[in-house]
């Protein structure tokens, strides 16, 4: 029933041509970014896969401050002072690399997009060979469709926010597509302020029904057009978002408890 | 069809029943029948056959569903909020409370995440550790869907066959980590645990033990004629209906759509294997059935590839003590038993995350039920909320 298939069996079957999450996607690779004068830090668009890059940039990071005036004068001092930073903090610690930096993600898709939109595409990257686009709000539903139509990235996978209390657009929102055309994933993003609220997805995803609703649950972002926005996880009556960041873990609506549970505190 | 419906909303008692129904009509949506017969029925939270506390509300027209809406969420215990504040070590046991019969899964996807965000990679041997508990765990997680599933449709055997061969799979679970079914078998940058002597023997042993027992599983099952009829033409989705859905896993293979992370993307040594995704045809509860039971050989091919090629070395790759991943943000998903199992991890530089995003599995192919139980009988809600393979542990984090 079952031939052993010994280690020559290594070459994959056809389906298996997509490209490894962990390798750089051939398709949308950025040429290398020209870094000015910054040799040691972990090149970013090198595969991530390779996990000696941050050990093997650790010891050569951490020689610099210890060594200052050994020949690397002309090394800028902005870029070794990011690192010198913690080490002040923990002297103990050896000083962290400086982690892998958004690149610049070039592509056919982007420059179509670009030359549609403009500046309504605020920022293309990649980090670790995964791409995302930020775009401005309004024309966020525009991008949703012409992904969907033309750009094929037909199944919306997942659609999330993440709240930074203090910035002036305090929410991102993200969604992230995949093509079964291209087998690659994008992740659209966009920002917004408390209070705004951007079109729904549902006409373009079904899917995103409930997606958007836990998104309204927990961070209280609406979506015009929503077929039945509600609370999906937490009870109708209950008040607040608790994952947003100023909801502590603790914190509980005390009285949606005392009156559907009949006790004093839920703690 | 037409007639059958005007003959069966003027039947007078005793005059027969509905009779048959054209299952393939998915799209009914009468308003027509939205009149005084309709009815409203209750369906769980505490219904056996909801797997779980899934609520579902059905609208009846006599025994014909015109609409469902879930309730959910009873079992909500904030497992995102408790990430953002816990250390990236410290979450990691909780991930195996979502998905609780196929922990090791979850386990997995979060380690490959945060490792993902770390810019490391686990080890070869680790790797072929985690793919050898992985698959164990897929089989263990069927095993629960097809004695629980045909429990729901009225064949009571398969369940006591199913939950006896699946002490196998935890026993190795057990003697590997100590734990059975919450295992936190995996650590972020590989295993904690070197395997146990007999390690390889035991799994050797149990795919030797489990193959016929899948025979048995089928014999009482694949060809049984209450089984067909009460699978065969249920629930059906077609591939593009999945895709806008955002279904995947076995239900979205069992719409013919050959689409498996295992293979689109590969983790872990996935690529190292030649195993085949078992798709379906009709995208019916039956074929979900074939396809989850193909499944279950093709994880024992997997295992018995693993074990074969189990490599030496070591099993952790450096990973500092203080996990402190760089400001950034990734997505890493992996195939889990229920579907593609996401996590979205955001950074900002400190030791605990700042953001984690679970995609689950079980949440989203849940909402696929409505658009598969409309025109079908109450009975067959029972048939699809077990073909959907959901576990409320997941749907609710």
């Amino acid at each position: 029933m079952w031939d052993r298939h010994g280690r020559e069996a290594q070459k994959m079957p056809d389906e298996t041509k997509g490209p490894n999450p962990v390798s750089p996607l051939p398709g949308g690779d950025a040429p290398p970014p020209a870094k000015a004068a910054e040799p040691a830090a972990p090149q970013s668009h090198t595969p991530p896969a390779k996990s000696e890059t941050p050990v093997t940039a650790k010891p050569a990071e951490a020689t610099k401050p210890a060594t200052p005036a050994a020949g690397q004068k002309s090394a800028p001092a902005a870029a070794a002072a990011k690192p010198a930073a913690p080490a002040a903090a923990k002297p103990a610690a050896p000083p962290k690399p400086e982690g892998p930096k958004p690149d610049p993600w070039e592509s056919e898709l982007v420059t179509r997009l670009r030359s549609q939109y403009g500046s309504g595409i605020k920022e293309a990257s990649t980090y670790m060979g995964q791409k995302y686009l930020v775009v401005d709000p309004a024309i966020l539903y525009e991008i949703l469709l012409r992904m969907r139509d033309d750009e094929l990235f037909d199944y919306c996978v997942d659609i999330t926010a993440v709240h930074y209390p203090k910035r002036e657009a305090q929410f991102d929102i993200v969604y992230v597509l995949y093509s079964f055309h291209h087998n690659e994933r994008v992740r659209v993003k966009t920002q917004i302020k408390d209070g705004e609220s951007v079109r729904t997805a549902v006409e373009i995803w079904p899917t995103a029904n409930w997606l958007e609703r836990e998104v309204y649950d927990m961070f209280g972002i609406t979506f015009d057009g929503h077929p039945d926005l509600k609370r999906i996880l937490l009870p109708d009556g209950w008040k607040g978002h608790p994952l947003r960041k100023d909801y502590p873990i603790l914190q509980q609506d005390q009285e949606w408890v005392q009156i559907n549970l009949g006790i004093e505190s839920g703690q | 069809m037409k007639e059958f419906e005007t003959d069966y909303r003027h039947a007078k008692p005793g005059q027969g029943g509905p009779g048959v129904v054209d299952y393939l009509d998915l799209d009914t949506k009468d308003e027509t029948f939205l009149d005084a017969t309709e009815l409203v029925l209750n369906m769980g939270p505490q219904h056996p056959s909801t797997h779980g506390v899934l609520r579902v509300i059905l609208k009846l027209d006599g025994e014909k569903v015109l609409g469902t809406e879930c309730v959910i969420g009873y079992l909500h215990r904030g497992v995102e909020k408790i990430g953002e504040n816990r250390t990236y070590a410290m979450f990691n046991p909780y991930v195996d409370r979502m998905d609780y019969v196929a922990a090791v899964s979850n386990g997995l996807g979060y380690c490959e995440a945060v490792e993902k965000l770390l810019n490391v990679e686990a080890p070869p041997r680790a790797q072929y550790i985690r793919v050898i508990l992985t698959e164990l765990c897929r089989i263990a997680s069927h095993q629960v869907w097809l004695g629980t599933h045909a429990l729901d449709i009225g064949a009571i055997t398969p369940l006591f066959y199913c939950f006896r061969d699946r002490e196998e799979v935890l026993r190795i679970f057990e003697k590997y980590c100590g734990a059975r079914l919450t295992t936190h078998a995996f650590r972020i940058g590989g295993c904690l645990y070197e395997t146990y002597d007999g390690f390889e023997q035991d799994c050797r042993k149990f795919c030797d033990f489990f193959l016929p027992k899948l025979d048995e599983y089928e014999a009482l099952l694949t060809t049984n004629r209450i089984w067909v009829e009460r699978t065969r033409n249920v629930g059906i989705l077609k591939p593009e209906d999945c895709i806008a859905l955002g279904v995947t896993g076995p239900v979205l293979r069992a719409s013919g759509v050959k689409w498996d992370l295992r293979k689109k993307q590969p983790y872990e040594s996935y690529k190292d294997f030649d195993f085949e995704i078992p798709t379906g045809l009709n995208g019916d509860t039956y074929d979900r059935y074939i396809v989850r039971i193909q499944e279950m050989r093709q994880a024992v091919r997997i295992i018995r590839q693993a074990v074969e090629g189990l490599p030496s070395g070591p099993i952790m790759a450096k990973v500092p003590k203080v996990i402190k991943p760089a400001v950034g943000e990734v997505y890493v998903s992996i195939e889990a038993p229920k579907g593609e199992l996401g996590y979205f991890i955001v950074s900002d530089g400190s030791t605990q995350p700042y953001r984690v995003r679970v995609r689950p599995p079980s949440f989203v192919n849940l909402q696929a039920l409505d658009k598969m139980v409309r025109g079908l009988l109450v009975a067959d809600v029972v048939a699809v909320i077990g073909t959907l393979d959901i576990v409320l542990g997941e749907v609710d984090r």
